[in-house]
């Protein structure tokens, strides 16, 4: 006999962990889901970590609705779940008179959408706000309540913030199949064993129409958009900007950016490439001039000597171009989170709310009589007083051992990102919760050790630890003697 | 804890064993070393193949062993105080070291002098933007030499290294001697930056392709590395469309290069040289802040740990005259320019006063070159010192020491270049 | 009687001159290019009995590390030096070791041993 669950949430990321959340406030039984060893290993841990202002979307579609809510909620749950993210505000910059119009018109977008605060400023004004900007900006729209973020911690939070209410996540655990039973609940067949459910959430991201299929609808599908990005160092900021900074958006996306990171960082990017695989995340020379090319409009001077890494995310198209959320309309109880794309980060809480309201009525559910709003502290040796650093020492030995030095984490708070909730299972999932293995060094001399500590941790060999995906075994044992 | 010393060195590398050993035998008598990994010895511990040391020590050492001499000079020493298992934090102007380590906690250190000897770290992927996927098994080399050789793992079995500078070279033999294929090493430039020796014995003899002017343009595989699509380049180091070629792999390891690790000295306001990436030092190698020395890879990446233990010493004996109030009193302070063909010149300036001493240059050129060479110290248009050479690299620092006499007699800045013919 | 030419770099300095060397049965005759004597020198040996140092790591039982460096305390014919890193491979010796001391004697036979590069205290 296998599990058995109220809900089943299909895909553990941004989306998939703020619904658990959600969910987990109701008196149902939650399990998540998640084909990777870890949460967040999809398009959430690539993309623009931008939490959009919603002035993009045209007015009346889903996309501008969750947008517009989303930004509202994540104001309202940043200190209630210690969320990582800097209100910085968003500029979108004009340098013709063409795109000066266009940005008349994305105000007023805005404010039809709902959104608050936004100003028109000339390039003067700009500048003054991001002094490394192009003398080629003659005009920008600022978005107050834009924001940047950590978007693996804020899905760490919903995660960690799920289980203090009794949700349960399963990791390393793929769906193979879904029998949905006439209205009787779901058969959910995963590489972990069987769950019967009576409620599925499907938000599987780019896989969310094939998740659908097994289920019996076939209503839509995804298309996988590449977006590649160059990061910079922290010591590359004074030339480059404190916020958000877009061109004028094209057709199809709101262009290559140039924007900060909550930790100190730069970044440029994303291009848009259609492609047809939905695992991709191929790096391209071509796509990394694009994205040079693009930022140079905004920031001239670009620091190339300081940039430390690249990557590319897929971002999940639906056919509809705009998100699918609600019960399916063929399926009685299956509920569709797809085609989540931007502004998917920033509309999380927002269809999370919508989608634990729906099931709620749908199951009769009420509210748990007793709600866990927060998640565990965790302590940041960095960011910790003298004093406080040598109690956190006397208290445990292991906090006054440096073992990333490019970003000052010890050996303590590594071996909590392990023993948390939803702890880290693998070097890059060390990496996203306490950033050992982010700085200039990429983890050039922290790795062996951050493998050593989970190979302890975890309670298996060194050859068993893996960077990230499912089968990235790192290192090997040394072949034996007298063998060829 | 809170304790004054004379001298406080930030490393415990060869640099800062050797400037420990220096500044004892010019008189400190309190000095402290902070090493931040389980043992000292520093980055030498993971080079477990020989060469080392010929300069040096006269005689031929493998790394550890090279180490090994470092700090047993040192290890008995009652005026020289070793902490491993030690971060330092922060250093400050005044010459405070915030240091930090599991068993002592949080200490607050005074240091009449400091001397920085953090060493370099390996460049990595992102900063030469390699596109393809992000799988496991792609490692700088340093990373997997530190598996192979103190933690007893390997990396993979079917390798492809990318730079054939030394560090690339030895570890294409050790993997092979490791029972691992060695698939090729890929230079970008038209030239390998190796010793010959390393080519020869290190290639060679283990049939390994090296293709020069070749790099890689796409690294393959989604979770684990699958191969590499390998490209010429052009002159200027771009990819030549139509030349790809496929390497099937499960490992690429990275030597492209070495940076000086300056997180602490940034954070000191050190004026630092845009080339070297290391603090300006003066002949001392005193920083621009009073009292603070720096030597070894932190300052500018040497070939040979040979240097730096001979750079370390110049710091070591400075920083301790420091200490001891009998250094100062620099009435002349002159630049060292770089002329033609000399990329970089450690030291960047020369702070004379009464006293003065023989000095030796360190340099590297900014391209091959062959023939009849002729390395020229000029000052105010006179040439005041030259050298002939027959072969320049880039890849191996010239080091020549400016005669006592010559050093007194000068008054107006240095300029060094190498020169074609005579 | 066979006589061959054969070109080979000298790997003595920098320099590194390219050296021809004439081999008549075996025995080189003639050495040019080389700018020093010893790159005849080297010539002469690298073709007719080359030997290589060999460095290497063996497992190292209670010590702090789980490896222990090692070296040829002398030059070892470099046709066996694959042979001998292999056999290496299933060495284990226990801390504590002190640098110099031997961890395989006279390793297949070929009259050098193999001696630890540093030393590893017992833990």
């Amino acid at each position: 006999m296998g599990r058995q669950a109220d809900v089943v949430v299909i895909g553990g990321g941004i989306t998939g962990t703020a619904t658990l959340a959600a969910l987990a406030r109701l008196d149902l039984s939650c399990v998540l889901t998640e084909k990777e060893p870890d949460i967040a290993a999809g398009t959430t841990k690539a993309n623009s970590a931008v939490l959009h202002a919603g002035f993009d979307a045209p007015t009346g579609s889903m996309k501008a609705k969750m947008n517009v809510e989303g930004n509202r909620l994540y104001h309202e749950l940043q200190d209630e779940l210690g969320l990582d993210i800097q209100w910085t505000g968003s500029l979108v910059c004009a340098t013709t008179e063409e795109e000066k119009a266009q940005i008349e018109e994305l105000k007023a977008r805005g404010e039809a959408n709902g959104v608050p605060g936004m100003e028109i400023w000339d390039g003067d004004k700009a500048r003054a706000k991001e002094p490394n900007l192009s003398a080629a900006v003659c005009s920008a729209l600022w978005a107050p309540t834009a924001g940047i973020c950590w978007p693996f911690g804020m899905a760490e939070a919903f995660a960690e913030n799920a289980l203090e209410n009794g949700a349960e996540i399963l990791r390393d655990c793929e769906v193979t199949g879904i029998r949905a039973e006439d209205g009787q609940g779901f058969t959910i067949e995963t590489t972990q064993g069987t769950i019967r459910a009576r409620f599925v959430v499907n938000a599987a991201g780019v896989f969310a129409d094939k998740v659908a299929a097994m289920a019996g609808d076939t209503s839509f599908s995804i298309h996988p958009r590449k977006g590649e990005y160059i990061l910079f160092d922290k010591t590359a900021q004074d030339k480059m900007v404190r916020g958000i900074v877009f061109p004028a958006p094209t057709q199809t996306t709101k262009g290559i950016l140039v924007c900060a990171t909550t930790h100190g960082n730069t970044f440029v990017g994303p291009n848009a490439q259609e492609q047809d695989s939905r695992d991709d995340t191929a790096v391209t020379t071509a796509g990394m001039d694009e994205i040079i090319a693009g930022a140079k409009k905004l920031v001239p001077e670009l620091p190339m000597g300081a940039s430390i890494t690249e990557f590319a995310g897929i971002r999940a198209v639906s056919d509809t171009n705009d998100f699918i959320v609600g019960e399916s309309k063929t399926v009685k109880g299956l509920y569709h989170a797809a085609g989540i794309q931007s502004p998917g980060l920033t509309s999380a809480p927002a269809i999370a709310r919508l989608l634990a309201e729906e099931i709620a009525k749908a199951a009769g559910a009420k509210a748990k009589a007793k709600v866990v709003k927060g998640r565990p502290a965790q302590p940041i040796f960095r960011e910790l007083s003298a004093e406080e650093q040598a109690a956190l020492i006397k208290k445990d030995a292991r906090y006054g051992r440096i073992i990333c030095r490019c970003e000052t984490i010890t050996e303590g708070e590594i071996v909590d990102a392990i023993k948390r909730p939803c702890g880290a299972r693998t070097v890059d999932g060390v990496k996203r919760r306490i950033r050992a293995g982010m700085g200039r060094c990429q983890g050039g001399f922290c790795g062996p050790r951050v493998i050593e500590i989970l190979s302890r941790e975890l309670g298996i060999p060194v050859p068993k630890v893996r960077k990230d995906g499912a089968d990235s075994y790192m290192y090997e044992e040394k072949l034996g003697g007298g063998r060829k | 804890m809170s304790e004054l010393y004379d001298v406080i060195i930030v490393g415990g590398g060869p640099a800062g064993l050797t400037a420990a050993l220096s500044a004892q035998q010019n008189g400190a008598k309190k000095i402290l070393v902070l090493e931040r990994d389980r043992e000292p010895g520093g980055i030498l511990q993971q080079c477990v193949h020989n060469g080392f040391g010929l300069h040096h020590f006269k005689e031929e050492l493998t790394g550890p062993g090279y180490a090994q001499r470092c700090y047993d000079l040192v290890k008995d020493l009652p005026e020289v105080e070793i902490l491993v298992d030690t971060m330092v934090l922060e250093v400050r102007k005044d010459k405070t070291v915030r240091a930090v380590s599991p068993t002592r906690g949080v200490m607050e250190l005074h240091g009449k002098s400091v001397v920085l000897t953090m060493g370099c770290r390996e460049r990595t992927r992102g900063a030469i933007r390699i596109p393809g996927t992000r799988p496991a098994g792609v490692y700088t080399a340093g990373a997997a030499q530190r598996m192979v050789n103190m933690e007893g793992y390997i990396p993979g079995r079917k390798i492809v290294i990318l730079g054939s500078g030394d560090i690339g070279l030895i570890m294409a033999r050790r993997m092979s001697l490791e029972g691992c294929k060695v698939q090729a090493v890929l230079e970008i430039c038209p030239f390998s930056n190796g010793l010959t020796r390393n080519i020869v014995q290190c290639l060679n003899d283990y049939d390994i392709p090296l293709h020069l002017s070749h790099t890689i343009v796409a690294i393959h595989g989604k979770d684990r590395v699958t191969g590499v699509t390998v490209a010429k380049v052009d002159e200027k180091s771009r990819p030549i469309p139509g030349t790809e070629f496929e390497i099937d792999c499960d490992t690429v390891l990275l030597s492209v290069g070495l940076i000086p690790e300056n997180e602490l000295s940034r954070g000191l306001g050190l004026q630092m040289h845009p080339l070297t990436s290391g603090p300006i030092v003066d002949q001392r190698r005193e920083t621009s802040e009073p009292g603070i020395f720096a030597a070894g890879n932190v300052v500018h990446v040497h070939d040979l740990v040979d240097f730096v233990s001979d750079e370390a010493e110049i710091a070591g004996k400075f920083a301790a005259k420091a200490a001891l109030g009998a250094g100062g009193g620099a009435a002349r302070d002159l630049a060292v320019t770089t002329g033609e063909n000399i990329r970089t010149c450690v030291p960047q300036h020369l702070r004379l006063g009464a006293e003065t001493e023989s000095v030796r240059l360190f340099m590297r050129v900014t391209q091959p070159l062959r023939g009849k060479l002729k390395l020229k110290v000029e000052s105010g248009g006179e040439e005041v010192f030259s050298k002939p050479l027959m072969i320049a690299k880039p890849s191996e620092m010239i080091a020549v020491d400016l005669p006592e006499a010559k050093v007194g007699a000068l008054t107006s800045d240095l300029t060094v270049s190498l020169t074609e013919g005579n | 009687m066979a006589t061959e030419t054969k070109v080979l770099n000298c790997i003595n300095c920098p320099l590194s001159c390219e050296l021809t060397a004439t081999v008549e049965d075996g025995v080189v005759t003639n050495v040019t290019g080389n700018f020093c004597p010893r790159g005849a020198q080297y010539a002469k040996e690298e073709l007719t009995a080359p030997t290589r140092m060999l460095t290497s790591t063996v497992r190292v039982k209670g010590g702090r590390l789980p490896l222990i460096p090692v070296v040829s305390a002398k030059k070892l014919p470099k046709g066996r030096v694959v042979e001998c890193a292999e056999a290496l491979r299933s060495v284990s010796v226990a801390a504590p070791v002190h640098v110099g001391d031997v961890v395989a004697a006279n390793i297949l036979g070929l009259g050098v041993d193999i001696v630890a590069s540093r030393d590893m205290e017992a833990v």
